[in-house]
């Protein structure tokens, strides 16, 4: 039995919303028994973007994550809802537009926030995985279709082909200790979830500051050394894949142009700024 | 052939074969009726006699149509309604003959071989019923299993399936090319091969159509300003204020109709204006400079002369060093797509963000080029204000520039070229002239200032050693330079005090690299596919049906390929666009032409009014965009309410902007509800071979997808109403419906070589083949890098132009690349702003203006926006508004959002998502605040052109809410003695809104 998975390729989403609109264009204004009733022209969205800005100026990444229905297999919302909720067979989740009329509790149900509330329906909402598309021949959902960098794939896999496929390729759920078993994958979650340090690295010389190529930059937590790096161009260098737990860490440079060091406890990401040699 | 063999035969026979033309037509019109249901319908409409025959009536028929039937009887012209005539049999043969040559058509009617008398209706009526022949009953679109019908139109950002079920929009998608479309282009780039995507990658504001179609705004019914009575009291002091009333569609064209006639015999010519915006829609027959260029044209108006607002410092400064002066001073970008792929190292995006700005018109179709780079190791920098989406998704090193510094910037990393010499010697020595003086000048000997890394620091707030670290990565490297929306020229940077300084300074660098040189160009991978652009198709910008050849692009090609009849504005006075509301208010105003034939023109000031013309009385105003895209356009208000101004009209689509300043709206309704075509990203004009900006040359039929909402109707179709009541109505229209020019553009192009009409109408789109690998175009100014003749497929500098042979060095004076422009010496040397040397002048509105920096401390940028196009897609409550990043939701109003540093909003006390008053002398607006690191200190992005235009009083306070931060900008020219603009220098202070709760309350009441 094969059933439908998205993969979500997190460094590639740019924020255009193409998901997004797409999505709306979908619903707004469209009624498909047994799928969705009309979603409501100016409310919230099925699919969202979140934004996440690590360091500052000049050193700032900024990763983008489209979410929405998790198509969960173990969906803490049909734990809610009862009949008004069903699982298709290819792993889809449907909220029944006519069973879940007047439900908003079902709202709150959704650990993930990815239930939308329809006003003008008194309808919980979901993204419906373009169900009513795919069944009716559609190869992939609106978002795969709209979408100009490629973020989203969307399988049709037993569930053990998808497993190997998660283990191959590192894909991991949003909020896998809620045990909610999502068929919605991200490709490349540590842009999210991991924290950088990163700085610059200077000297003096002839009686002007330069930017220092090529100095040894050394990570150290608890006095041993976790990494090594050289500075670019910039004199940048940038330590990636840290957990922001709060450890301190101790950044130092050397070169032949001197040595510097700098320290940090690290939440979340940062940029350490200039650290001149001397 | 009917033409050749008919010219065979003898006078007689001629003779013989006209009257059985006439006597066959019936019977051949009637057996059409009775297969296409379309025509049989139109044809019940009415009923008519025509007489078709010589105008010496030796031969004639009376032609009749009664109950939808046609029937033919002898009699005289004068039992006719209305009468076509030929002068001869000749050209009678030419104009009923099936494979009629439209050349022949507009030969003869504008000759007077063939004259139409008659009611201009009924003229109308008859003259398109007849045309209907050619397309009526054509199966237009596929039909889908689910019983829906698959449309294709394009759009501002990119082309679309639009799926239509029971006369309702269903969805639209992204345009996506099937088996039977021509393969793609493959482009070969160290070791691996790369070819686009086989589908549209297309803009959100595309995808967002239905939503605009189906928006709440649409204006469904013509109306009335309630206090505004044309034969009484006009009150022009309420526009803006008074609320409306809904009138017929006959009450509002006899009022507009009757105006005009007054303005005419009253004032005289001039004293109407058509202020025309562009991007409303796309298609070649709707388009401003197309139907209603062709509509003012035949009523004569005081044209509002715009500037070059997407160019400006490329027009009025970096042209006058290297020509080009039909691309309006911006690069060509030929071949540097698959020359940036195989050559480049690095690519330095200044002031650029194809991510937001696509391209103008491209959508993402450049994004999947920029990844490939990134995937070739291509080395990334960004140097803007703001850590733009480009630089976001892309990565690569930030240098986050105080606005309007980066000429400083500019001028330091050349000071350290000339130091270390990293500059390419025999090119400067070969190509260019004046560079001992432009050296002189970054050593400090001209002015005593050397611009060193360390001299820039305190204008910009770039550290001196990221410069110089800069300036060597790039001085020793193959880069390609990307400025603005194409990456070979525009950008915000350009529209600033120091606009012209910024792209003076761009070239300047490039010249010094070595442009032209495998891998040394301008592009940000946006411009230059390889595409095949011979293939002809005219853009928006080549004249559509305006018959208009002065203003538009039409003499080059349009109008020898689609015949019509030409027309003309008659009336010779102008005013410049950024002036128009102080004209109105103090009654003159000076401008500098935009011009695409000369680097000279500009140097020449008009003014207004112009002798011999009424000044403005009247306004005629297409959509309603002003209020957020010209400088300090509070102006616009005070303009419209002045006591000159006794009647404004506005056709628009929604109720927003300046709409509600009118004092009759026009329900105009979208381009899915119309016929039209067009073609992806061809703009033609100054943007000659735009098309290379997409991955595929995409023309689509446009289709008519549903029925016009409400009462609204398409702009043809309102302008030939009002014209028709003026008797002008045939000359508008030459007897073609939209769908009839429709396939005339079609039939102008090169489209019929490939596809016919009639698979085209059911397709709905043609992609035309990629060029042949050894036919692809050359790479700009490789032909001048290697001191060839020019090579590219482009029709200027004309003929004249060149300095000794044609084809031989650039536009300039000298031929060469002039880092002193001879042109400023020669016209400006007394104008301190425009000299031949580029002097770094501190912005008139920047930090270096202390006395108005201590009060107003950030410098406001608004560029282009991301998610809508200019104000198309905004406001509407269309599906762009929804988006978070776009505009946010507090207190049920949709709030244009200010993207600020951490520090600034700290100091000031502000959070993310706070409405805050963003202000300074010149007006206040609230925005909602988005709090990032990606803007660089004492910086405030946002985005021009909200469609909204929203005056509230809260508390006694007067301020904006829709979000027009043009009403805080100057009006201020960039430099003495253009018409230039110079939004981006912008001083205002920011606070949280006081007023915010007691907004909130009466929100919530």
């Amino acid at each position: 039995m094969t059933k439908w998975n998205l993969i979500v390729k997190v460094g590639r989403c740019e924020n255009c919303n193409n998901c997004v609109i797409a999505s709306r264009d979908e619903h707004v204004g469209n009624d498909f028994p047994g799928y969705a009733a009309p979603a409501e022209a100016v409310g919230d969205s099925l699919i969202r973007i979140q934004r996440r800005v690590q360091g500052s100026a000049p050193m700032v990444e900024t990763t983008y994550l489209p979410v929405m229905c998790n198509h969960c297999d173990n969906a803490p919302c049909m734990a809610r809802a009862g009949d008004a909720i069903r699982k298709r067979d290819d792993g889809i989740i449907i909220i029944d537009p006519v069973k879940a009329k007047g439900r908003k509790d079902i709202v709150k149900s959704c650990p993930y926030g990815a239930i939308v509330w329809n006003e003008e329906q008194q309808l919980p909402q979901t993204w419906i995985f373009d169900a009513h598309l795919l069944d009716q021949g559609a190869r992939v959902p609106r978002c795969q279709q709209s979408c100009p960098t490629e973020v989203f794939e969307a399988v049709k896999l037993d569930d053990a082909a998808m497993q190997k496929k998660v283990v191959a390729e590192g894909l991991r759920p949003l909020r896998p200790e809620l045990n909610t078993r999502p068929r919605v994958w991200y490709a490349g979650m540590d842009r999210w979830t991991t924290c950088f340090i990163g700085g610059s690295v200077s000297h003096e010389a002839d009686g002007l500051i330069d930017c220092t190529k090529g100095a040894e930059v050394r990570l150290i937590r608890d006095g041993s050394i976790l990494s090594t790096t050289l500075t670019d161009d910039f004199g940048d260098f940038q330590f990636k894949g840290l957990i922001g737990d709060g450890s301190a860490y101790r950044v130092e440079a050397s070169h032949a142009m001197g040595t510097a060091v700098q320290t940090c406890e690290l939440t979340d990401s940062v940029y350490l700024g200039e650290l001149r040699l001397t | 052939m009917a033409r050749p063999a008919m010219s065979k035969l003898s006078s007689t026979m001629k003779r013989q074969a006209l009257r059985t033309i006439l006597f066959a037509l019936p019977k051949v019109m009637n057996l059409k009726a009775s297969r296409l249901p379309a025509f049989s319908e139109s044809l019940r409409q009415r009923d008519i006699v025509a007489w078709i025959g010589l105008q010496d009536e030796s031969i004639g028929r009376l032609l009749e149509i009664r109950d939808g039937r046609f029937r033919a009887r002898t009699g005289k012209a004068s039992e006719a309604e209305l009468t076509m005539t030929f002068r001869d049999v000749a050209t009678a043969l030419k104009m009923l003959s099936p494979n009629r040559d439209q050349g022949d058509i507009i030969h003869a009617a504008k000759n007077f071989n063939v004259v139409t008398t008659g009611p201009d209706d009924l003229v109308i009526w008859f003259a398109q019923t007849l045309n209907m022949n050619d397309t009526a009953g054509l199966p237009m679109g596929t039909l889908m299993r689910d019983g829906s019908r698959r449309f294709t139109t394009c759009t501002n950002g990119g082309p679309l399936f639009v799926y239509v079920k029971d006369g309702k929009i269903l969805r639209v998608t992204p345009i996506e090319y099937d088996k039977n479309d021509p393969e793609s282009w493959v482009i070969e780039a160290r070791g691996r091969k790369f070819s686009p995507p086989r589908r549209g990658l297309v803009a959100p504001h595309a995808l967002a159509m239905k939503s605009m179609v189906y928006s709440d705004k649409r204006i469904l019914h013509p109306m009335k300003r309630v206090d505004f009575d044309p034969d009484g009291e006009r009150n022009p002091q309420n526009r803006g204020k008074s609320g409306y009333v809904q009138i017929t569609w006959d009450e509002a064209l006899d009022i507009v109709s009757k105006e005009i006639n007054r303005q005419k015999r009253v004032h005289g010519p001039g004293s109407i204006t058509f202020p025309m915006s562009s991007h409303h829609m796309w298609g070649n027959v709707g388009y401003y400079l197309s139907s209603l260029m062709r509509f003012a044209n035949l009523i004569g108006f005081t044209r509002v002369a715009a500037n070059p607002d997407s160019w400006e410092g490329w027009y009025w400064g970096a042209m006058h060093h290297y020509g080009n002066s039909m691309r309006i001073g911006v690069p060509a970008g030929y071949g540097g797509v698959e020359d940036a792929l195989k050559e480049a190292e690095m690519i330095v995006f200044w002031s650029c963000d194809p991510e937001s700005t696509n391209g103008a018109y491209a959508g993402f179709e450049g994004t999947p080029r920029r990844l490939w780079a990134k995937e070739l190791g291509i080395e990334f920098v960004h140097i803007d204000p703001h850590n733009n989406p480009t630089a976001q998704l892309l990565g690569g090193r930030w240098l986050p520039v105080r606005p309007q510094t980066d000429a400083a910037l500019a001028q330091a990393i050349m000071y350290v070229w000339v130091t270390e010499g990293l500059y390419d010697k025999d090119y400067v020595a070969s190509r260019t002239t004046g560079f001992d003086d432009w050296k002189a000048y970054l050593l400090g000997e001209t002015d005593g200032i050397a611009k060193t890394p360390e001299w820039q620091e305190a204008e910009t707030g770039v550290p001196a050693r990221d410069v110089r670290a800069l300036a060597r990565k790039w001085g020793g490297r193959k880069v390609y330079l990307a400025v603005g929306m194409t990456g070979a020229g525009f950008g915000g940077a350009g529209r600033g005090a120091t606009g012209t300084q910024w792209a003076r300074c761009m070239v300047q660098m490039m010249a010094m690299q070595g442009w032209g040189k495998p891998g040394v160009n301008f592009g940000a991978l946006q411009i230059g596919a390889p595409n095949d652009l011979h293939f002809y198709f005219p853009g928006y910008a080549d004249g559509g049906i305006s018959g208009e050849l002065l203003w538009t692009g039409n003499a080059v090609n349009n109008y020898q390929r689609m015949p019509h009849i030409l027309t003309m504005n008659p009336v010779k006075q102008m005013v410049p666009r950024q002036q128009l509301p102080d004209a109105i208010l103090t009654g003159q105003a000076t401008g500098y032409l935009w011009d695409g034939i000369s680097q000279e023109a500009q140097f020449a000031p008009f003014t207004y009014p112009m002798p011999g013309y009424s000044p403005i009385h009247m306004i005629y105003r297409y959509g309603g965009s002003s209020m957020s895209t010209v400088t300090r356009s509070g102006r616009w208000i005070d303009a419209y309410r002045h006591e000159s101004i006794e009647f404004v009209v506005n056709q628009s689509i929604w109720m927003e902007g300046e709409a509600q300043f009118a004092d009759i709206i026009l329900p105009a309704c979208t381009q899915l509800e119309r016929w039209d075509i067009g073609e992806w990203c061809n703009s033609g004009g100054y943007a000659h071979h735009g098309t290379s900006l997409v991955n595929h040359r995409v023309i689509t039929m446009q289709h008519k997808c549903i029925e016009p909402l409400g009462e609204s109707r398409s702009d043809y179709d309102i302008f030939t109403a009002i014209l028709s009541r003026l008797g002008l109505g045939a000359v508008f229209t030459e007897g073609c419906s939209e769908l009839d020019w429709v396939k005339r553009v079609f039939d102008s192009s090169d489209l019929p070589d490939h596809v016919s009409w009639k698979a085209f109408c059911r397709k709905g789109y043609h992609m035309v083949a990629p060029a042949k690998e050894s036919l692809r175009a050359p790479v700009d100014m490789r032909w001048f890098a290697e001191g060839r003749n020019k090579d590219l497929p482009e029709p200027h500098p004309l003929p004249s132009q060149f300095a000794e042979k044609f084809g031989t060095g650039l536009q300039t004076p000298s031929g060469k690349f002039e880092f002193l422009p001879e042109l400023f010496r020669r016209h400006t040397s007394d104008n301190p702003e425009r000299q031949p040397l580029n002097h770094y002048i501190p912005s008139w509105e920047g930090m270096r203006n202390t006395e108005l920096a201590s009060r107003y401390p950030m410098q406001l940028i608004a560029t282009h926006s991301r998610y809508s196009f200019h104000t198309h897609a905004d406001g509407k409550n269309s599906a762009i508004n929804q988006i978070e990043d776009h505009r946010a939701l507090i207190a049920g109003h949709r709030f244009w959002l200010l993207r600020l540093n951490p520090a600034d909003a700290a100091a000031r006390g502000i959070g993310h998502r706070d409405l805050v008053k963003v202000y300074n002398d010149r007006g206040a607006v609230i925005c909602a605040t988005d709090i990032t690191p990606l803007v660089a200190p004492g910086v405030l992005k946002s985005y021009e052109a909200s469609a909204e235009y929203q005056m509230v009083e809260v508390a006694g306070e007067t301020v904006e809410i829709g979000g027009c931060l043009n009403l805080l900008t100057s009006d201020r020219p960039q430099v003495r003695g253009t018409s230039s603009m110079a939004p981006n220098s912008c001083l205002v202070e920011i606070e949280k809104w006081a007023n915010a709760d007691v907004f909130r309350q009466a929100r919530a009441a």
